[in-house]
């Protein structure tokens, strides 16, 4: 059965890369456009990795992390950000939050996958 | 050459033929350029037309689309008919347009040889016969051919004179 | 793996279009409140977006200038610089360097010639003493051309007790060091683990050392920690040397990048830059043909998608339940089964449809900033109202709307609203108006430019149009006919060539480009007090808001937008006026009367006015009552064409296809307007009748039972 990876962005044409890549090394992908919509898509799926933007509206990534990490079946889940080279500050947050670790933009596919590769079997 | 179209109604076999759809108004047969059927779909309920000609009956959902439908039996100024089980709406393409052609019934597909078919003979001042393309014959059958472009292409043209009237 | 990212450009250019739409908008609000910190937040999102975005998808020099603009809008945010008008048209011209940007990017157009002005004057306004920092590394892809040299690491390991928590797996980052070498040695030290009793399962109480044979630089070998290394403890060492110690983030650049591959990412500027233009140059032709392909859905509309396959699955496995068990007296259930599924799968395809349509905002939110330009150009002063622009229609109708309004506001600028000193000596207000609106009528669509300027010159149209050859001198033209002759070819009364209209493309191409779109436009104009542009078109796919009624047992959609009230009226409430046709009393006034059943030659069950229902029906101001036999309720619909197969019925603007599969017919306003003053007993004059004297007031209004028309949805 292949893995589960969350993509979370509020950013379509990121969203459709980052989901795209995924598919192409083999997970299946879940989108949300923002925390609350991921939230709403998990919908008692096994979810293997969580991919996520930190800016977005109605639920940004700092909350859904918080949220997330509150959940027993994603106790251990790793979850990536997205962060940018500005957001220092963000990415001490983020792993107080509970994040896993943190790609930063802009980025290509392969180094998502290497980046994904630190989290992931 | 008779026995040739015989043999190539007998075994559906097209040469120099065309293939016809036949069908019956008034216990006549009628013949339709296959290529032009759409489908064929039994008579259902048809929402009438405000101010529409008579032998328009009105319309019919077709998945979706919007298709009039056009009483044979009214276009040729024949009696109309109680519509019953074997009532039938031939759906036919006339350029963009779809419209449904209602009859008594369907009978066959012929083909029907081009030498086999001769001009469309005058059937006195109640029948316009610019509505026909020709006659067929098939073995003993007489089969009239219906010009469609014509007799759509009619009606719309009838219908734009009552518009800018 | 190799991923082709053009694939994303239809998303990514729709997208770059929105949040530059957003920050010029903005931007224009934040001209007239410099203090609004939302509007600078917001400017400064679309901005960060727009940065981000077009660097992960390769096109660093938009990233690169974006960056500028969005190290001023941070320092504005921050209160370090001051919001003032000067800056406000900075921004707005970097908006505009964006754009063309972004223009270059997608079809190869030229580069924005003021680009580097630009770039220059953002760096100023940021103050001398701020130097630019780095704009974010272009992706590009280095082949790593280290000489490989082999070396031996020293690691330990010991991780942090929150480690499994974050949802790092310890083994993986032995997995990737074992990926980097040969690992010479792995021992696991246990001494952390406590007894049994105080253990806490999800806490990490192991820790390595481990041996590493490498070509790999460290760099490379720290980076395998890069997520841990602030909650670890790490130590690397190399041979015999202590290279680095980690224990809490240190170094600053290597942190940031765990994503870059080589060092060499950072690189200057000028030098990414200049090595730009050629990923944005060359995309393919065939990319601009996707761009229409790719649609932006608000998730309301796909969530009722996913309902309606939902109830499909339901009446399908409704179905084959009750074919498992067939027997002669189930046929009624399988039946009601299919109809279900077959209204489902029909309002699933109406949804479909309606995911093509896209509110008028899309084109008209870049009207504002077009007035503001010209209007500064010209020296006029000019404010835009826009309304309805949530109306929706096609896509693509909504696309190639932007060129004939583009035309006519460029228009209202340029002829129509007067200079500030010639409006105040006409009395008027300095600052002009320009109105856009849209609104659903009759089954359409009307979009209306309006000004209040002068108004056009109907004598000098007149002119010009027997000097053209258009009107013969002595010809009487009412003011319709001379309005229209402006859209003749070749009709220009501008008496100067200017920057802005008047470039020779008529107005003729404003009504070809609607008559392209099946629409239509027609003028109304007031000397003195401005011009009103009425673009109508058909909403073949759009979705109207409907009142049903019904009439001799059929149903027909009256659009809910004219409809004012219905009641049913008292014996006395309709009269007969000599050569006028029928009223209906209303509150004391009379409003003409259309029978629907006269006007379309049909029964009606309720043929006595008193048993059957009026409609007050509102057409340009005017009002109708139209009797029928009752009110059913009020419904969507998905507008059919009834021309497409058959022809113009005067009185429906189309058809629909109810939830029951059978076809009902949408009733058109103005075409019943007509058919009052045609079909009647003879020309019905409008509501503002001044026969009133002729007519009786009625006894007692209260008496007339006033419908509500409340809504009940399907």
């Amino acid at each position: 059965m292949s893995k589960m990876v969350l993509v979370v962005d509020d950013s379509t044409s990121m969203r459709q890369m980052v989901s795209f890549t995924m598919k192409e090394a083999g997970f299946e992908v879940l989108e949300g456009s923002n925390g609350q919509d991921a939230l709403a898509q998990l919908n008692g799926h096994k979810v293997h990795l969580v991919i996520t933007d930190l800016n977005m509206p109605v639920m940004d990534g700092m909350s859904l992390i918080r949220q997330l990490r509150t959940r027993p079946d994603f106790k251990f889940t790793p979850i990536l950000m997205l962060t940018t080279e500005s957001q220092e500050s963000k990415k001490q947050e983020g792993k107080a939050a509970g994040a896993t670790g943190w790609i930063v933009k802009p980025f290509r596919p392969e180094q998502l996958l290497q980046v994904v590769s630190k989290v992931v079997h | 050459m008779a026995g040739i179209a015989d043999i190539d109604h007998a075994v559906g076999f097209a040469t120099d033929s065309d293939q016809f759809l036949t069908f019956t108004i008034q216990g006549e047969e009628y013949g339709i350029e296959i290529l032009r059927v759409q489908e064929i779909k039994g008579f259902s309920k048809i929402r009438p037309i405000p101010n529409a000609p008579a032998y328009v009956k009105g319309v019919m959902n077709l998945r979706g689309t919007v298709v009039p439908i056009v009483d044979l039996r009214a276009r040729f100024g024949m009696c109309e008919a109680e519509y019953n089980q074997f009532t039938v709406i031939i759906v036919v393409s006339v350029g963009t347009r779809v419209v449904g052609l209602l009859v008594d019934a369907v009978s066959d597909v012929l083909n029907i040889n081009r030498q086999q078919i001769e001009e469309t003979p005058e059937m006195g001042s109640d029948t316009d016969t610019t509505f026909f393309c020709g006659m067929g014959k098939v073995g003993e059958k007489l089969v009239l051919l219906l010009n469609v472009d014509r007799l759509v292409g009619a009606e719309r043209l009838e219908a734009l004179e009552q518009v800018s009237a | 793996m190799q991923i082709d990212m053009q694939r994303f450009h239809a998303a990514f250019f729709d997208e770059m279009a929105e949040h530059l739409a957003t920050m010029e908008e903005s931007l224009l609000s934040l001209e007239r409140s410099p203090d609004d910190h939302e509007l600078l937040g917001s400017i400064f999102r679309a901005a960060h977006s727009i940065k981000g975005a077009s660097g992960t998808f390769g096109f660093s020099q938009i990233a690169g200038f974006t960056h500028h603009l969005e190290s001023l809008l941070d320092r504005m945010r921050d209160g370090q610089v001051r919001t003032g008008s000067d800056l406000v048209a900075l921004l707005l011209r970097s908006a505009d360097v964006l754009s063309v940007l972004l223009g270059a990017a997608k079809d190869g157009a030229p580069l924005p010639a003021d680009l580097e002005e630009v770039v220059q004057a953002l760096e100023r306004a940021q103050g001398a003493a701020n130097q630019a920092a780095e704009p974010p590394a272009a992706v590009e892809h280095h082949p790593v051309g280290h000489v490989p040299a082999s070396r031996e690491y020293q690691i330990t390991f010991a991780p942090g007790a929150d480690l499994l928590r974050h949802g790092m797996d310890p083994l993986l980052l032995l997995r990737d060091l074992a990926q980097l070498g040969e690992l010479a040695a792995v021992s696991v030290d246990t001494t952390r683990v406590p007894h049994l009793a105080d253990l806490v399962p999800d806490e990490c109480y192991f820790a390595w050392t481990v041996r590493l044979k490498t070509d790999k630089p460290l760099e490379e070998v720290q980076g395998v920690f890069i997520f841990v290394e602030d909650s670890s403890q790490v130590t690397i060492q190399q041979e015999s040397s202590t290279l680095q110690t980690t224990s809490q983030g240190d170094a600053p650049g290597r942190g940031d990048r765990p994503a870059s591959a080589s060092p060499s990412d950072a690189r200057p500027v000028t030098q990414s830059a200049a090595s730009d233009a050629s990923p944005a140059r060359t995309m393919p032709a065939k990319s601009r043909t996707s761009e229409c392909s790719s649609i932006r859905v608000s998730v309301e509309k796909v969530d009722d998608l996913i309902n309606l396959v939902g109830e499909l699955v339901i009446a399908q496995s409704m179905i084959n339940e009750v074919l498992g068990q067939l027997a002669s007296d189930n046929l009624p259930t399988v039946q009601e089964a299919l109809s279900a599924m077959n209204r489902s799968t029909r309002d699933l395809q109406e949804r479909v449809m309606s995911v093509r349509m896209i509110p008028l905002a899309s084109v008209f939110r870049r009207f504002p900033r077009l007035v503001h330009d010209l209007a500064a150009d010209l020296g006029k002063q000019i404010s835009v109202e826009i309304s309805g622009e949530d109306t929706e229609l096609d896509k693509q109708m909504t696309e190639q709307l932007g060129d004939p309004l583009t035309h006519l506001i460029r228009n209202a600028v340029d002829h129509g609203i007067e200079l500030p000193a010639d409006r105040l000596q006409a009395g008027k207000a300095a600052q002009g108006t320009i109105g856009l609106r849209a609104y659903h009528e009759g089954g359409n669509v009307v979009i209306e430019v309006s000004d209040n300027g002068r108004g056009l010159d109907r004598e000098r149209i007149r002119q010009k149009a027997v000097a053209l050859g258009l009107a013969a001198p002595d010809e009487q033209l009412n003011d319709e006919q001379v309005y229209s002759l402006i859209f003749a070819p070749g009709f220009s009364t501008a008496q100067r060539v200017t920057d802005v209209s008047g470039r020779g493309v008529g107005m003729d191409v404003v009504k070809r480009n609607l008559e392209a779109l099946n629409g239509s436009v027609s003028i109304a104009s007031t000397p003195g007090q401005g011009s009103t542009f009425r673009l109508r078109l058909p909403l073949t796919m759009a979705i109207l808001d409907g009142l049903s009624v019904g009439l001799n047992g059929e149903i027909y959609i009256l659009p809910l937008l004219s409809v004012v009230e219905s009641f049913r009226p008292k014996s006395g409430d309709v009269k007969t006026v000599a050569g006028r046709g029928e009223v209906i009393v209303v509150r004391g006034k009379p409003v003409p009367m259309l029978r629907l059943h006269r006007a379309f030659h049909t029964a009606a069950r309720a043929a006595d006015p008193t048993q059957g229902l009026i409609v007050i029906l509102e057409h340009q101001g005017k009002h109708l009552g139209l009797l029928v036999d009752e009110l059913l309720g009020q419904m969507q619909v998905v507008m059919k064409s009834l021309e497409a197969n058959y022809q113009k019925v005067e009185g429906l603007s189309g058809a629909t296809i109810l939830g029951d599969g059978q076809v009902a017919f949408i009733l058109d306003v103005p075409g019943l307007a007509r058919l009052a003053r045609s079909t009647e007993s003879g020309p019905a004059g409008p509501a503002e009748c001044s026969h009133t004297q002729s007519l009786r007031q009625p006894e007692t209004t209260e008496e007339r039972q006033a419908v509500a028309i409340v809504g009940s949805p399907r």
